[in-house]
């Protein structure tokens, strides 16, 4: 029995202390090694003529924050979307849960221990904040319609964990305080905020961040930052994040994986990316000039 | 249940009802058959309980659920002929036969439900008339449905419970309430539930529903088979309580746009501008006849009152969607607002 | 199956055919507000009835054909244009789907305001069309539907034509493939919709006309969007292509299915088979035989 959901499982796991999450560093060749959260092999997308993906590889170790980073239509959501199922690959492969896969499926994806936010906010603005974030909970509901409307116990009991669950995570979001509200009223980076609430409310092993911080004021960033980080130190999550701001970026990943128009340009830690003459050539560009 | 449902402002007694609904039901159960007259229970409230039900099923599918669906008269017409067949062919008791015949406009609901897996949008709203033209036509061409009947008429049986004969207008009601209420606090309770969330979810953003793992088709059939088979059941008090004589040609799509107009004039995702819609769409045709009789002393004919009817039905929903695209409900939400307010004033 | 039955059904079809020209010709309507707004207007069964109501009774008070073609066309145009401004224009930036609903009250308001100025009577509509069957190779075909569909293709090449090579058919190009790109390179949407919606107007009156002079001119007239929807589902919303496609593949089926499927039945199945053709094609392309596939993005 996969109770999963047993509130007091995951309350241990969120208040263990920090996992060290400094895997030891992996040759660059063992992309598809075990101990890779994730890993995407040789995966091309095109749309029509645009190639918005060539043949990129790519690996996420656990307890990593793995940045992307690459200009406007370089590829970044793609890759995003490829891993979530929502985009098909036209080839390469996607090394998930130790299994080699052509292609997800969306549907599958919380089981397999993926939750993802939207580049655009993808909310349900008719539900208020808690009901939003407690529909990242529902994959594991094992009360049908019929038990939840005799109000069976089992049903009952259900609903009280995931009311604990939400409240859990709302509180290490500090978004308590909003749970009654309809999220359609709230400022925009709270919004945000909920997304990744909802996201985390699963208790992903891989966590998908498209741009979390886009739009948002300094603080909102420092905030959001300072939620992915400690996100993965107490979950010892897997992140991809992709973002803009480049600071953010340098201070916030372990590893960095650069985009240009479809193609992986660079590869490494902060320092390393900084240092590659080709991104600084393609993305970083206007700023060294 | 209280993690998932919606704030709720207003007291709370402690049977569970607001206030305002306790006084509604009140109202509607003890002071209605008191006073109201027979013309007002047949020519109104009986219409209206039917067709609030039939907007209530509808939204759950639209207004939640976000399926447009512009064939709800047929799952109205399944319930009826399924209801009258069960009790002609039975005998079982009649409640036996309507809880018979809202499973029968379930299923047929999920079937005609099934391109909602496939089709979005347009495609699916135009997809939807299929029911309405298949059922519409099974009925009139097999007169096994309508027992033998040339045209499909049918003739509804007396509702009887427990050896008491609900004939009159009174009893008719009664019963029709009875069901009505008993339906829309199952509805409050799905909409407000867990089941809620996922329908509006899916309404929402499929996309990033079906990515978290809200199980979007099941959710899409679910609201299919509910929503039929309430309106299934809104078809049986149409036939057996308000016109008692019904024929296919009865349940067209003008019917199933008046159904949807409920709606829109009501609010989407709303219990009670369900049955504010109702009340106008029910109430509305009458006062302009009135109206006009009293001011042109019937100078006007009927067919021109008609047509004229028609004008501003379709001007009405225009405006709605452009003024106050969330309905009644919304209307009423600021007029109790800003009552409440005076109130406080003194 | 004999010579003389495969020439009955080759009749049968070749009818089908013709009649699909007709559908095709409401569903082209649909199709040109569809392209520009992505509004699936309901109303348009309402403007054929509107227009062609309005033409027989000029027509009957002795005003000449051309005239009246003329009038009914400019009253088509103030149609189009009233109804973006007091429609559209508010509802702008809206989801299709409220749009689309808003159509469905203006079809109301349409058919109303046609039977309330012109009357609710049966107006027999001749155009002057014989309606002899001819033969070709044995098939007796109607004069009448001939002509209809050598009217249907004129309009559908001079509206291809408007489409390709006229400046303002450019620009109702760019509105379709990106509203906010026509918006940036300082197109009037407005204008834009207002003669679109005003181009509908035309394509319903010559569908009016057609129709009209078939069933004669009378409310039921307005149904044919019933006929024209499946046409469109099947045809794809956004294509000219499709909707005739479409027409000829629904129109033939449906023919050969009355005659052929219909008697199992106990006949009368026209109400609904079109849209169990439309349904199953759509199963397999959901958004039908040419419409455009909108890859979503996230
Ligand atoms: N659904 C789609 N249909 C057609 N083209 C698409 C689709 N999604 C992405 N593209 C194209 O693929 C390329 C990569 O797009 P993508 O969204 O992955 O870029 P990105 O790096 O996320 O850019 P941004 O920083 O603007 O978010 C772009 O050229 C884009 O236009
Ligand atoms: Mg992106």
């Amino acid at each position: 029995m996969l109770s999963v959901l047993t509130g007091g499982l995951e309350a241990a796991r969120l208040a263990q202390p920090p996992i060290a999450a400094r895997v030891p560093e992996l040759a660059p060749e063992s992309i598809h090694a075990p101990h890779s959260a994730l890993a995407l092999e040789g995966v091309s997308l095109s749309f029509g003529g645009i190639h918005a993906l060539r043949d990129v590889s790519f690996d996420l170790r656990p307890g990593e924050i793995r940045a992307v980073i690459g200009p406007n239509g370089a590829g970044k959501s793609s890759l995003v979307n490829v891993i979530s199922g929502l985009y098909q690959a036209d080839a390469g492969y996607i090394h998930l849960g130790g299994r080699r896969l052509r292609h997800l499926r969306p549907e599958a994806l919380p089981k397999l221990g993926v939750a993802r936010t939207f580049q655009n906010l993808a909310l349900f603005p008719g539900l208020t904040v808690e009901q939003n974030v407690a529909a990242g909970l529902v994959f594991r509901r094992r009360h049908g319609l019929l038990a939840q409307l005799a109000g069976l116990p089992g049903a009952r009991a259900e609903a009280a964990e995931v009311a604990d669950r939400v409240r859990d995570v709302a509180g290490f979001l500090g978004i308590t305080a909003h749970l009654h509200r309809l999220v359609s009223t709230l400022p925009y980076g709270l919004q945000k905020q909920v997304e990744l609430a909802r996201a985390l409310v699963a208790s992903p092993k891989v966590l998908l961040l498209d741009e979390p911080m886009a739009g948002m004021t300094a603080t909102e960033k420092a905030e959001m930052a300072a939620h992915v980080r400690s996100a993965r130190d107490r979950l010892g999550l897997a992140t991809i994040l992709i973002e803009h701001d480049i600071g953010v970026v340098m201070g916030l990943s372990d590893r960095i994986a650069v985009l240009d128009h479809g193609v992986k340009i660079a590869d490494g830690t902060p320092p390393e990316v900084r240092r590659d003459p080709d991104v600084i050539r393609a993305y970083l560009g206007a700023e060294a000039a | 249940m209280s993690v998932f449902s919606a704030s709720v402002t207003g007291a709370r007694l402690a049977t569970g009802f607001s206030l305002p609904v306790l006084v509604v039901l009140s109202l509607g159960f003890v002071a209605v058959p008191l006073t109201a007259s027979p013309y007002v229970l047949e020519a109104i409230l009986l219409p209206f309980l039917a067709l609030s039900l039939a907007g209530l099923g509808l939204n759950l599918l639209t207004g939640y659920c976000g399926q447009v669906s512009l064939g709800s008269a047929a799952f109205m017409a399944v319930g009826a002929f399924a209801a009258y067949n069960f009790d002609l062919r039975t005998g079982l008791p009649i409640p036996v036969s309507i809880v018979l015949a809202a499973l029968t406009a379930a299923v047929i609901g999920l079937v005609f439900g099934l391109p909602s897996l496939r089709l979005r949008g347009f495609y699916l709203a135009v997809s939807t008339l299929a029911a309405q033209f298949f059922v519409q036509w099974a009925l009139t061409k097999f007169s096994w449905f309508s027992n033998g009947s040339p045209s499909g008429i049918i003739a509804a049986p007396v509702i009887e419970l427990a050896g008491l004969r609900l004939d009159s207008a009174v009893g008719r009601y009664l019963f029709s309430l009875t069901i009505v209420t008993a339906i829309t606090l199952l509805v409050h309770r799905i909409v407000s539930g867990p089941e809620g969330v996922n329908l509006i979810a899916v309404r929402d953003n499929e996309t990033a529903a079906k990515v978290i793992g809200v199980p979007v088709l099941r959710t899409k059939l679910v609201a299919f088979a509910l929503s039929s088979g309430i309106i299934g059941i809104a078809g049986v008090l149409w036939a057996f309580t308000y016109l008692r004589t019904v024929e296919p040609a009865g349940f067209n799509l003008d019917r199933s746009f008046q159904i949807l107009f409920i709606v829109i004039i009501g609010g989407l995702a709303t219990i009670r501008g369900t049955f504010l819609g109702a009340g106008l769409i029910v109430v509305f045709p009458l006062l302009l006849g009135r109206l006009s009789a009293f001011a042109f002393d019937g100078l006007i004919d009927a067919g021109l009152i008609k047509l004229i009817e028609r004008i501003v039905l379709g001007g009405t929903i225009i405006l709605f969607l452009i003024a106050e695209p969330n309905g009644l409900s919304a209307i009423l939400s600021r007029l109790s607002a800003r009552l409440r307010a005076l109130v406080r004033r003194g | 199956m004999d010579w003389f039955e495969l020439l009955f059904a080759a009749e049968v079809a070749v009818g089908g055919l013709l009649s699909g020209v007709m559908y095709a010709l409401v569903a082209i309507g649909f199709v040109l507000i569809y392209k520009t707004s992505g509004v699936l207007n309901f109303a348009q069964g309402a403007m054929v009835l509107f227009a062609a109501l309005t033409f027989v009774n000029l027509v009957e008070r002795g005003v000449p054909f051309w005239v009246s073609v003329a009038v009914t066309l400019a009253a088509m145009t103030a149609l189009g244009f009233g109804i973006e401004r007091t429609v559209l224009r508010p509802l702008a930036n809206r989801s299709p789907m409220t749009l689309f609903m808003a159509t469905l009250g203006l079809s109301y308001v349409i058919e109303g305001a046609a039977q309330l100025i012109w009357g609710t009577q049966v107006h027999r509509l001749d155009l002057g069309i014989s309606n002899a069957p001819f033969e070709v190779w044995g098939i007796f075909i109607s004069t009448f539907d001939l002509v209809a569909a050598a009217i249907a293709a004129a309009l559908v090449a001079a509206l291809t034509a408007f489409f390709r090579f006229t400046h303002t058919g450019l620009a109702f190009r760019a509105v379709a493939d990106d509203q906010f790109a026509a918006l940036a390179v300082g197109l009037r949407l407005d204008r834009i919709w207002a003669t679109v919606w005003a181009a509908a107007g035309v394509v319903a009156l010559v569908a009016g006309l057609l129709w009209g002079a078939r069933l004669g001119v009378q409310f039921s007239l307005s149904l044919i969007v019933l006929k024209a929807l499946p046409v469109l589902v099947l045809g794809g919303f956004d294509s000219i292509l499709g909707a005739i496609v479409a027409g000829l593949v629904i129109g033939a089926t449906e023919k050969l299915a009355e005659v052929y499927i219909g008697p199992f039945f106990g006949g009368g199945i026209e109400g609904w088979f079109a849209y169990a053709v439309a349904l199953i094609v759509l199963l397999v392309r959901p958004s039908g035989l040419f419409g455009q596939k909108r890859v979503e993005r996230y």
